[in-house]
């Protein structure tokens, strides 16, 4: 008889070197390591001080996102980087992918973008992987079924030597996520509302599988938002099963398996679910129905209420702190907070389908005076579609600004970023004091409330922007 | 890596919950390609006024908190981001040892490979060592505990192997390495099955 086994403990299990002892970790083979310049340069460093080789190259890819600037080469032929510094860290991540034989989706590629949205757009990504990347978003690519995250460059070092790493097994917890979203809620409504709920230490020391029927109901582009956020629950890793949507999205891409080997992958992907009976470490439950619209009111991503809903009272200083620093009132709801600036992007929101949410809202619209707004696609492969679609005709008619693809504001360590008090709603992941640039003040949100807010000039329900047009 | 057996300083007490890498190095920082000299940008946004002058309301600022080497923080320290640029940035500031009942793991896991003690310890002793700043503290990572001037022990919980690492001086990158043999077996075995 064989035991009932978690998702997570056969992706595990199938790729142990070695197990733990008590002595030690076990030794977990790594499928695919992502490497992006800024958490990088340093494990290169120790390689080429020990004088080793990179293990496996066919097994890494590397890109260009975190550093780089979203305008396009200037009239004098040069990138406006923001520093002297982000421009010899993206040319040092250039000459250690030559050195060390990596392939680097860089500024001539036509599939350069956000590492954790052009890992699933090549199908490098894909069920039953273990997936590691100097990023903690690295929890995106569970959304295929793979066992993916984020490590330090300690680690990403470890992984460029040896193809291992080094690792206790985690604790498991599933969020049964049951019954159906109301319409016009979606998948980031979701993930804010379920951190709101289990808290922004609630996955701490845990693997997260999100599954019950609203998971299931979820497009891939949805699955990745989630997966996305799970590390801002302090989740190790966020996994959704693999099904008929996942196979899908797959065949077909770059590096998905071709002809036979595709019928053999699927047929091993198909056995990749939770067994009957398999016991997690702990079980959450939310009820789909009851999530509305979410933003956050403070200052980390478990501070997230339903925008109609008035922003609970403080329960300590800290809370006060945060409630101080983003100008929240005790007793007000977030709709109706004026806006600064308004940011669509990030490897949690920046896929075809988040910029389809927001110009469905825009279509036919302008943003409101005052307010700046910066859609920045995920990839090169996104920002093309969008194009062919005329998406950017639609921000750029309402007054957006119509980015080149990269991490941009979120991370605003690329001159993107929002002044001192400005507010800022953000499809982004994080909305840590000065995270979008020192002072300013950021609220979570998904694509379809950003861009309502955009037109408001306030934050605003995008329920009432969609179902105007669909009556018009 | 310098071993590390035991760190014996006053502690000074940062309280916030949720103090984040951001928080610890901001991110317009990170386009730095080596891991030194960053101690300087340690809580850069919080620690400094905007003339640059030290904001007397940071915690760490405080007359009593200089040189102390032990920091107390408070709940779930260290969430965010993977950047082993924050646990760079705190050695390099002077913090060989952050307490807390509840540390992010990516965080925590940076933090042991650098030779910083981030250790876990009970709700109750935390909330002790939270109220009770400027105590004579001195972390035995052989032992295993904490050792408080009244002569009383904190035990607390370490990773073996990170244990090992922190006594030896050694780092994990060696015990990898020593193993490639265990990873060709595995590559013939798994890379045939697929």
């Amino acid at each position: 008889m064989t035991t009932a086994r978690t998702l997570f403990e056969k992706i595990w299990g199938a790729h142990v070197v070695a197990p733990e002892t008590a002595d030690t970790p076990a030794i977990l083979y790594i499928d695919l390591h992502l490497v992006h310049e800024v958490t990088s340069p340093q494990a290169f460093d120790e390689l080429r001080a020990r004088g080793l080789k990179l293990r496996r190259t066919d097994r890494t890819l590397a890109t260009l996102d975190h550093s780089t600037p979203t305008l396009p080469t200037g009239a004098n032929g040069e990138r406006p980087y923001a520093n002297a510094e982000a421009k010899a860290q993206v040319a040092q991540l250039e000459q250690n992918c030559r050195e060390f034989g990596i392939e680097l989706h860089g500024w001539d590629s036509r599939e350069r973008g956000i590492v954790h949205v052009i890992g699933p757009e090549l199908g490098a990504t894909q069920p039953g992987m273990t997936i590691v990347c100097g990023d903690s978003h690295t929890s995106t690519h569970g959304a295929f079924g793979a066992l993916a995250f984020g490590i330090g460059t300690t680690e990403v070092g470890h992984v460029m030597a040896t193809q291992c790493l080094l690792q206790r097994k985690p604790k498991t917890l599933a969020i049964h996520v049951d019954g159906e979203l109301p319409k016009g809620v979606g998948a980031k409504d979701l993930i804010l509302h379920i951190i709101g709920q289990i808290g922004v230490d609630g996955g701490t020391g845990h693997v997260v599988e999100y599954r019950g029927a609203a998971i299931e109901k979820l497009s891939m582009e949805e699955r990745m938002t989630v997966c996305n956020m799970s590390i801002e629950a302090g989740a190790r890793a966020g996994l959704i099963a693999p099904d008929e949507t996942t196979y899908a999205w797959l065949k077909g891409r770059a590096r998905a398996p071709q002809g036979e080997a595709w019928d053999r992958a699927t047929a091993h992907w198909r056995t990749l679910r939770t067994d009957d009976g398999a016991r997690y470490d702990r079980e959450v439950r939310i009820d789909a129905a009851a999530v509305k619209p979410t933003v956050t009111y403070g200052t980390h991503p478990g501070m997230a209420i339903a925008m109609d809903t008035p922003v609970p009272a403080a329960r300590n200083a800290v809370e006060q702190r945060a409630l101080d620093y983003m100008q929240s009132r005790a007793g007000q709801p977030m709709q109706g907070t004026p806006v600064d600036v308004v940011f669509v992007g990030s490897c949690t929101n920046s896929r075809l389908s988040d910029l389809r949410e927001a110009a469905g809202v825009l279509r036919g619209r302008r943003i409101a005076d005052g307010v700046r707004m910066l859609v920045v696609p995920g990839s090169e492969a996104v920002r093309r579609e969008a194009e062919a679609e005329g998406l950017h005709e639609v921000f750029r008619a309402a007054g957006a600004e119509w980015r080149i693809p990269g991490c941009s504001m979120c991370i605003a360590m690329n001159g993107d970023l929002a002044l001192p008090g400005q507010l800022v709603v953000s499809t982004s992941n994080r909305n840590f004091e000065g995270r979008q640039g020192k002072g300013a003040r950021t609220v979570l949100a998904s694509p379809a409330t950003a861009a309502a807010s955009a037109v408001a000039g306030a934050i605003a329900d995008p329920r009432e922007y969609i179902n105007q047009e669909q009556a018009a | 890596m310098k071993p590390v057996t035991r760190i014996h300083s006053r502690t000074a007490v940062l309280a916030d919950e949720n103090v984040d890498t951001d928080r610890i190095i901001p991110a317009r920082f990170l386009t730095t390609t080596t891991r030194t000299g960053l101690g300087k940008l340690c809580f850069n946004d919080w620690r400094y006024l905007p003339d640059g002058s030290d904001n007397p309301d940071f915690p760490l600022n405080k007359p009593e908190a200089k040189g102390c080497a032990i920091v107390v923080a408070g709940r779930n320290f260290g969430c965010g981001s993977s950047r082993e640029h924050a646990p760079w940035a705190l050695l390099d500031y002077g913090i060989q040892a952050v307490l807390c009942s509840e540390i992010a793991d990516i965080f925590r896991n940076n933090a042991l490979k650098n030779g910083l003690l981030a250790i876990v310890i009970s709700a109750a002793e935390h909330r002790w060592l939270l109220a009770n700043p400027g105590v004579e503290l001195s972390v035995d990572v052989q032992g295993q505990y904490i050792a408080l001037p009244d002569g009383g022990r904190i035990s607390f919980e370490l990773e073996p192997f990170a244990r090992h690492c922190l006594l030896e001086g050694v780092d994990q990158l060696g015990f990898l390495l020593q193993h490639a043999g265990d990873v060709d077996a595995f590559e013939a075995r798994y890379e045939a099955a697929a």
